[in-house]
């Protein structure tokens, strides 16, 4: 069960908010080790909540660079230096972007390898699975390093809780060059609320079948019925039909709804991997071989252009009975 | 460590460098080797990453609104040309191959490659004022060799970058990285490092014109790993393997608009009408 002695762990934070991705990481790190520390950055009291998931110490590390907004490399060099003294056999995060920037900048400092995005240790916890294309392929590797820096894969794991009583605090002062300021955070800007293609229960997906923008219309209305909203594949926007922010897929948003409708989208590995946490997939289209349709839950062999209009007729005459 | 930049660029004198990655482009599976080595990229097309035909787009917009040149470098097998002559016929003036045998090459060493080609491109023609990187490559996603080329150099990075503002006067750079519900703003001095991901514009095509001129373009080649220590950096990659595939079982509701009904249907068992 415990591979390591001790298992240091990125307490990733906003302002003194815990992200939650951070208890995906400490629960993976009670399955290494019963000696979890946590480092926070800033002079923040998350001792609490993060012992509830097992940490057994927390080190806080003070000092003014850290005790406002996040800077990764203020972040990074702070890793660094706590490792350096701690010298822990094992240093994980959560693989958010933060997570796995933090750690990057740490690893490089001290010229040690670092493995992303990791679902599964051996037994001994020098062989390591990891993902590679978003998801699509496994990777497996050797981590020999004295000193084994990894990132768990988001969403890989479920957090639990498992409460380790009271931990210990340590205050911890990280010496931080000035310039280290230059990539704190300055700013920010508030996205326009509304239904996020991440969070949305309901997306219909419209691909290079679709034809042009205007073409969308069709899809909008089908969504704006089912209180969902309209995702695309990198076909759509490559051709400026429609915004990154809608891209489905590797490169574009993770979305999990109840149910996904994709449209003229050919199912490449690079959409599915966006795609597959849907709880279930009807396809359309014309193509009775193509990817999506044979991967997903339902299918309609058909134009998309009388498929979707015919839907979205059929919804209303129910919804006027 | 290079020298904070005070006094302003000239536009003439702007110097940006995309670091981009040749990898297979797969359609709808992946298929590996038998002996689960490499991916089989027998018949398959080859591409950079998304994130980084956007790093290619800023760079060539950035050095047409101020002037200044725009140089590709890859580190990558002799076909890697390939891509370096896209980035060029797009609108990149200069491209480097750091020239490898064809072996995956681990992020700690593709990025002292890179580190040690900057440091003779600088040598020769004065300093980046930015570097870009994709956010993460394509294939492997090791999130890392444009963090480590930054510290290498002292400069600052920030990666997941959305947005980019370039301030000529008093050098300086407003980058934006998306986070849940909005945008994080950072203002980094030059030179600077960014990791950038897709999103950040919309890439454009090759003209005809690009494309022939690209195919006489001259590539400056190194030689990576003079320098190389002998040990694997403490991590070695031991294969690839295919995740748990399921099997097809979908239901067909039908064909054409007569399929209506029954996917109507469908929504209301799931409780989405
Ligand atoms: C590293 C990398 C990352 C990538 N990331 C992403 C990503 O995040 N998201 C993404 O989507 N792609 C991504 N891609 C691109 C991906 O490989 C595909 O090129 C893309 O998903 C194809 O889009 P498409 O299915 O719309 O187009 P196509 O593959 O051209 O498919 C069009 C489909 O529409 C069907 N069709 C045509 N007309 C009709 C009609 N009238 N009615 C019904 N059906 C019709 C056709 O049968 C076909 O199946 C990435 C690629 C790479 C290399
Ligand atoms: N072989 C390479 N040659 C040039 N740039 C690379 C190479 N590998 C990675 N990069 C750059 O580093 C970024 C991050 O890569 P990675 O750390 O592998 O996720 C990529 O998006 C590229 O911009």
């Amino acid at each position: 069960m415990s591979s390591f002695t001790e298992v240091l762990v990125v307490g990733e934070h906003e302002r003194g908010t815990l992200v939650d991705a951070t208890l995906e990481a400490l629960t993976f790190a009670r399955s290494l080790s019963d000696e979890i520390a946590v480092l926070v950055c800033g002079d923040f009291d998350l001792a609490d909540r993060l012992a509830q998931f097992g940490a057994t110490t927390v080190h806080i590390a003070d000092h003014e660079l850290l005790n406002g907004d996040f800077g990764p490399e203020a972040w990074g060099e702070t890793l660094a230096q706590l490792i350096q003294t701690e010298e822990p056999e094992m240093v994980l995060a959560c693989g958010t972007s933060r997570g796995n920037e933090v750690m990057a900048q740490a690893a490089a400092r001290l010229d040690l390898p670092f493995v992303a995005n990791c679902i599964e240790l051996s037994e001994a916890g020098t062989e390591i699975t990891r993902v590679q294309w978003g998801g699509s392929l496994l990777e497996q590797t050797a981590l020999t390093a004295d000193i084994k820096m990894i990132s768990v894969s988001h969403h890989a794991v479920e957090p639990t809780e498992a409460d380790a009583g009271q931990p210990e605090q340590r205050s911890f002062k990280p010496d931080l060059a000035e310039d280290l300021a230059r990539t704190v955070v300055q700013g920010r800007e508030i996205a326009e609320a509304g239904v996020s293609l991440a969070t949305a229960a309901v997306v219909v997906g419209g691909g290079r079948g679709v034809g042009s923008p205007e073409a969308f219309a069709p899809l909008e209305e089908l969504a704006s019925l089912l209180g969902g909203r309209v995702g695309c594949s990198r076909a759509v926007t490559n051709n400026g039909w429609r915004p990154h922010s809608d891209q489905v897929g590797q490169t574009g948003t993770r979305i999990a709804p109840e149910i996904y409708i994709a449209t003229g989208i050919s199912g490449a590995i690079q959409h599915w991997v966006g795609a597959s946490a849907a709880k279930q997939i009807l396809a359309i289209n014309t193509d009775p071989d193509a990817n999506m349709v044979v991967k997903a839950d339902y299918a309609v062999i058909g134009d998309l252009h009388e498929v979707v209009p015919a839907i979205v007729d059929e919804i209303r005459s129910r919804q006027a009975d | 460590m290079t020298a904070e930049q005070t006094s302003r660029i000239d536009a003439s004198e702007l110097r940006v460098l995309v670091c981009i990655k040749r990898v297979p482009a797969p359609g709808a599976r992946i298929n590996l080797t038998d002996d689960g080595q490499r991916i089989d990229t027998a018949h398959l097309g080859f591409a950079m990453s998304p994130h980084e035909e956007c790093a290619v787009e800023a760079a060539i917009q950035l050095t047409q609104e101020a002037g200044g040149e725009a140089t590709v470098l890859t580190v990558g097998p002799e076909e890697a040309e390939e891509q370096l002559r896209y980035a060029v016929s797009l609108g990149i003036h200069k491209a480097v191959l750091v020239k490898t045998d064809g072996e995956a090459v681990n992020p700690q060493r593709t990025a002292r490659a890179i580190g040690a080609a900057v440091a003779a491109l600088e040598a020769a023609d004065g300093p980046f004022h930015l570097i870009l990187f994709g956010n993460e490559s394509a294939d492997s996603g090791g999130f890392q060799v444009g963090i480590r080329v930054a510290v290498g150099l002292g400069r600052p990075i920030v990666t997941a970058i959305k947005g980019i503002d370039l301030e000529l006067e008093a050098p300086a750079i407003t980058a934006k990285r998306e986070i849940d519900g909005g945008l994080e703003i950072y203002k980094l001095p030059t030179p600077a490092v960014l990791g950038v991901k897709e999103g950040l514009n919309l890439p454009r095509y090759p003209t005809m014109k690009g494309r022939l001129a690209s195919k006489k373009a001259e590539i400056t080649q190194f030689q990576p790993g003079e320098s190389e220590p002998d040990g694997l950096d403490g991590q070695t990659s031991l294969g690839l393997i295919q995740p748990p595939q399921k099997a097809s079982n979908v239901v067909r509701l039908g064909e054409g608009p007569a399929a209506a009904p029954a996917v109507v249907d469908l929504l209301d068992e799931l409780g989405v009408l």
